[in-house]
């Protein structure tokens, strides 16, 4: 092709990677906005999440309060913005355990192969065999509830996905020549894995890892809500709604503003993955985008 | 081919070894033992001779690989026990319920074919024009929201505020179906229509695309003769793939909308902790799962001849 439609594509990319850029500033700084929200919930929120008060109980949303109040009168907005704690902070505790664990493992495999990989790998194998929902059902029931156990429920059937990434990645570097150069050299495996391997699939496993923060915090509001994640005095998005569930004909918002929470909150990490997506791998995001 | 296949089944068996191992261990470790757990759900007080003894019996006092052993030829003729809760026979009692699943889950896969097909194209061949993004936008969106909160504002929506179709099932009705297929299907087609989109984009990326249009070819012909026609397989298997995250699903809208199939079954059982009811779910679900998954991949190649066969993915 001419010159000139080779400046056109170029000056295209610029322009698309400035407007990238835009967004990942914007969606970074509205999550930040809500865990910085998460972080210090208990002072911004208007009233006391667990106060009871039951000459206000299911009051309609109004000025005292958007979001109105439950069967005890507590305050929804105060309980969705302390529950957002819970809901977050265990969405992101799972997601970092899983993409480290996940990794690490899926690293070992791939590097050295041999007896230990075929065995995890079919270990992963059996793990990816399960629906995963309905095995971290049943594990959640198995460990009685509670958000830990939720977490750790959701965590045991989710690394293999992360353990199978950092295989095929670290596979694939192995065979790169700066490895061997590496190995030449008298770099030890350990090194080599620290220094070379693990910069090298950081940045898949990190889109990976965003980009599965919104599915893991809808799943640990599904067992919530389910009765087997938080338990109701504590204020827990998914919680909050199971227990409001039979109030939905009449008092609807109990039920669906911390409903309105999970999403609102899924959506913005759900943006900001989807922009660091495209961020980290620019020409061929406009069009692969799943 | 057949060698093909051969290896899959082969393959196929440590699979469900270990889905029977861990869901054996998993509810060993949980339920630790059958006869206090029963004795608990019953109020009776046992003396330890009467414990020991029914131990016994149940063959509870052997080593666990015989305990897992015996659970498995049980597994395999049927026989998962008694509930703790009814006293019902389990496997019985999970197949009188399994039809309403299937049910449901063949409506919510018809629902998301019509859906996600045509508008997966539709957005794939008006690529980055308002259409694509407005579509996209949705399909964003249904993949923010998590199905119990779509599930409830269904309800509050069409059966509270218009109430066009009924709050909770009354049998095993299209009706009573309406409000949990579409809550499911919301979210499968939010998914499923990303993926519809990048195979057709795929596709039309190809050469023989541009050749077409080249020799003058219509678009529609090239659309609907050529490249849909190699996007099919594609599409067909990509659904099958999502069968997995239905299943889960439906456990919790069967259970919002009092659906009475196998998901409500195993959310009642985990709140009652009936522990051979949620491990003989956990099993049949998995395997469901496996011998979908198989079967789909066994027919991706045989159908798609561009398939190299043997070729392992990692």
């Amino acid at each position: 092709m001419s010159g000139q439609a080779s400046t056109v594509t170029v000056r295209r990319q610029i322009a698309k990677k400035d407007y990238t850029k835009v967004r990942l500033i914007l969606f970074t700084a509205l999550v930040a906005a809500l865990l910085l929200t998460a972080i210090f919930a208990e002072w911004i929120c208007p009233y006391d999440p667990y106060e009871q008060d039951l000459s206000n109980a299911l009051q309609p949303p109004c000025a005292a309060h958007p979001f109105g109040t439950d069967r005890y009168g507590r305050d929804m907005l105060s309980r969705i913005i302390v529950g957002s704690r819970a809901s977050i902070f265990s969405a992101l505790a799972l997601v970092a355990i899983i993409a480290v664990a996940g990794t690490v493992i899926g690293v070992i495999c791939g590097y050295y192969g041999g007896v230990v990989d075929g065995i995890l790998m079919r270990v992963s194998d059996v793990f990816l065999a399960f629906p995963s929902l309905i095995f971290a059902m049943a594990i959640a029931a198995v460990l009685n509830g509670g958000i830990q156990n939720a977490v750790l429920a959701l965590a045991v059937i989710s690394w293999p996905k992360y353990a199978r990434l950092a295989r095929g990645q670290t596979l694939a570097v192995r065979q790169s020549e700066y490895i061997a150069a590496a190995r030449l050299s008298g770099s030890s495996s350990f090194r080599i894995i620290l220094r070379h391997v693990i910069p090298n699939i950081a940045g898949t496993v990190l889109v990976t890892a965003m980009l599965d923060i919104g599915v893991m915090m809808m799943e640990i509001a599904a067992l919530s809500f389910l009765g087997l994640g938080a338990q109701p005095p504590t204020a827990e998005w998914g919680s909050m709604m199971s227990s409001g569930r039979s109030m939905l004909q009449t008092y609807p918002w109990v039920v669906l503003t911390p409903g309105l929470a999970i999403f609102v909150s899924v959506v913005l990490f759900n943006l900001l993955g989807d922009t660091v997506r495209d961020w980290m791998a620019p020409g061929s995001a406009r069009k692969k985008r799943n | 081919m057949r060698k093909y296949v051969i290896r899959r089944l082969l393959l196929l068996i440590p699979i469900l070894f270990g889905i029977t191992f861990l869901s054996f261990a998993m509810m060993r470790i949980a339920g630790s033992d059958a006869v206090l757990q029963r004795a608990d759900a019953s109020g009776v007080a046992l003396t330890q001779e009467v414990i020991d003894a029914q131990r016994a019996e149940l063959g509870l006092d052997q080593p666990f690989l015989t305990q897992y052993f015996r659970w498995l030829g049980g597994f395999l003729t049927g026989d998962l026990g008694v509930s703790y809760v009814s006293g019902n026979d389990v496997f019985s009692t999970f197949v009188s319920k399994l039809p309403a699943t299937l049910l449901l889950t063949a409506t919510s896969i018809l629902l998301t074919v019509a859906i996600s097909i045509p508008l997966g194209i539709l957005s794939a061949v008006k690529q980055n024009k308002f259409t694509d993004y407005l579509i996209r936008f949705c399909s964003f969106i249904g993949n923010s929201l998590p199905n119990f909160f779509v599930a409830l504002v269904l309800m509050y929506l069409l059966a509270i505020c218009f109430p066009v179709f009924p709050v909770i099932s009354t049998g095993l009705s299209l009706q009573s179906a309406a409000l949990p297929t579409l809550t499911l299907a919301i979210a499968m087609s939010a998914k499923y229509l990303r993926q519809v989109r990048a195979t057709v984009l795929d596709e039309l990326d190809k050469a023989y695309v541009t050749g077409a249009r080249a020799r003058g070819v219509r678009f529609s012909v090239t659309l609907w003769k050529s490249v849909l026609r190699s996007c099919l397989v594609t599409i067909l298997t990509l659904l099958a793939m999502s069968v997995g995250s239905l299943l889960g699903g439906t456990a919790i809208v069967e259970s919002i909308f009092m659906w009475d199939g196998v998901g409500k079954l195993a959310v009642d059982a985990i709140n009652m902790r009936d522990y051979p009811m949620i491990q003989a779910y956990v099993v049949w679900m998995a395997v469901i799962y496996v011998v979908v998954n198989l079967i789909t991949d066994i027919s991706y190649r045989a159908l798609d001849p561009r398939i190299r066969l043997g070729g392992e993915e990692a």
